[in-house]
């Protein structure tokens, strides 16, 4: 199989993989106990905060580590809710965050919080003047993702960091997608909370981190002894996290060679797919990420395109409705202007550092074959005829 | 997801495309949806002699396309028009619950064609 879904997840680096290893079975210690074997895991936890402090130029003291994106993500936005609902009840995000983002969002409201969710250009690109016209004394927070995990996007966060840097409000950015692969730098972004998830880059599930910066008025969303700085109780996932921190400085070390070669493939698969008639590129055609590439096909839908993918070795994924369990397609394809009927024939190919130029020739070569196989049997050749 | 039948009709859909030489064609669900199926029968002798079909749709939406042909053929008129959604789950060995109604649209498109074949509709 040629795996094309590096957005979704990514296989654990044989690297790290050995670095987790001993963890499980022979330095099993927990990090709160005050013997050797205790002392050698706190090591390790401490380590790791380091490699991931170094990659985003942050103090180690500022990584709180979590169990994924998700949590971060939850953590960053009902932490700031919580602590600082007397400031404010105000917060600002996007139209094409993250579920695990929309939804904690969606659930504030419901408890008596007001969002704003900025509309996006054609591009995916948010308006930094709407931006800071939505900005308001009772903000306490904006929530805008570094890189979009659908289309790629990439959103100028130094300049949103500096239109929030003079309000009150704080400001947190998803990096799920976007770390390892451009450059992050908290300080010269002026973010003061930024999620990253280990599974996304070639480390293991289960893990992640929020950066936090020193001074943030925040509440935890676990309650307990007091583990990482009182700010996320729970028995540290040591194995995990050593994983994790080794991910993140393999990541980050073979980002300078790994990501132009991904990024000349993937405009490899840009050029030659947009050769396929009515097919259109969703996104950004240069601020996206180097290993994303996401398309629509007309008159296609994109569950069975898909699925005739993987039936000849290519795995991919789609914002088609049908793919998903709420019916609805991709809200971010709706959100930057898609017609329902093209959101459904969309198709989301995200490379990965194992993937060769081998392998996207043979995708370059049956992608064609399974579009025109499905348009052969949809009623839709030119246009949607009486839909229209 | 899906069973053993349900990807064997998808990936090898039976009677696919549309009938050259068609007496009427029902045609269901909408692009907004992501699945829109147009059923084409042939009849002869109040029977459908021949049926094919063109879909916009999932893996689920191709492969009741495709069986309902199977179901179809041959039948009288009213026979097809009694198969039923469940019918055509069932013979694919069944439908997960989110596609029940989303994409099992084949019956409604084959009484549709029969409807208009009633009423002289060809289009």
């Amino acid at each position: 199989m040629i795996y094309m879904d590096h957005s979704a997840t990514t296989p654990v680096d044989k690297r790290v993989l050995e670095f987790m290893l001993p963890y499980f079975d022979k330095k099993y210690g927990n990090a709160s106990s005050l013997h050797s074997m205790g002392q050698e895991a706190k090591k390790a936890l401490e380590e790791a905060r380091e490699k991931i402090a170094k990659v985003i130029n942050a103090d180690p003291s500022e990584i709180y580590f979590t169990s994924g994106g998700t949590e971060s993500n939850n953590f960053a936005i009902k932490g700031i809710a919580f602590a600082n609902k007397d400031k404010g009840k105000h917060i600002i995000t996007t139209k094409i965050e993250h579920d695990c983002v929309l939804n904690t969002c969606k659930w504030l409201e419901k408890i008596g919080f007001e969002v704003t969710y900025l509309d996006v250009d054609r591009y995916g690109l948010i308006d930094s003047g709407v931006l800071e016209a939505s900005l308001r004394d009772d903000t306490i927070l904006v929530s805008i993702m570094h890189a979009n995990n659908e289309i790629g996007t990439i959103q100028d966060m130094e300049e949103i960091g500096k239109i929030v840097g003079e309000s009150n409000a704080y400001l947190h950015t998803d990096a799920v997608q976007s770390v390892t692969k451009i450059p992050i730098d908290v300080k010269k972004m002026n973010v003061d909370m930024l999620s990253i998830s280990s599974h996304k880059i070639f480390g293991p599930k289960g893990v992640g981190c929020l950066y936090i910066r020193k001074g943030v008025k925040i509440d935890p969303l676990m309650h307990g002894g007091g583990h990482e700085g009182g700010l996320r109780s729970g028995t540290e996932n040591i194995a995990g996290i050593a994983g994790f921190g080794e991910a993140m400085k393999i990541g980050e070390e073979e980002r300078p060679r790994t990501m132009p070669r991904l990024e000349k493939l993937r405009d490899k698969i840009i050029d030659n797919v947009l050769k396929i008639d009515n097919t259109f590129l969703n996104g950004h055609p240069k601020k996206r990420l180097p290993i994303n590439a996401n398309f629509s096909f007309r008159f296609i839908e994109g569950e069975s395109l898909v699925l005739l993918l993987d039936s000849r070795g290519i795995e991919a994924s789609t914002g088609s409705a049908c793919s998903s369990k709420s019916l609805e397609p991709s809200h971010v394809l709706l959100a930057i202007g898609l017609k329902p009927e093209d959101a459904h024939g969309s198709l989301r190919i995200t490379l990965g550092k194992d993937n060769t130029e081998k392998d996207v020739d043979y995708l370059l070569k049956v992608l064609p074959e399974i579009v025109s196989e499905l348009r052969e049997m949809s009623p839709f050749k030119k246009d949607y005829g009486e839909f229209e | 997801m899906y069973s053993q039948k349900v990807i064997d009709h998808f990936m090898n859909p039976r009677n696919k495309g549309k009938l050259k030489d068609y007496d009427a064609v029902g045609k269901v669900g909408n692009p907004v949806c992501g699945d829109v199926m147009y059923i084409y029968i042939k009849v002869k002798d109040n029977r459908i002699e021949d049926i094919g079909w063109e879909t916009m749709g999932c893996a689920a939406a191709i492969a009741t396309s495709s069986m309902i042909t199977e179901l179809a053929k041959g039948k009288t008129l009213e026979e097809a028009e009694k198969i039923t959604k469940k019918d055509i789950a069932d013979a694919l060995d069944g439908l997960p619950p989110i596609k029940m109604h989303c994409s099992n649209l084949a019956a409604d498109g084959l009484k549709k064609a029969i409807e208009n074949y009633k009423n002289g509709v060809k289009k």
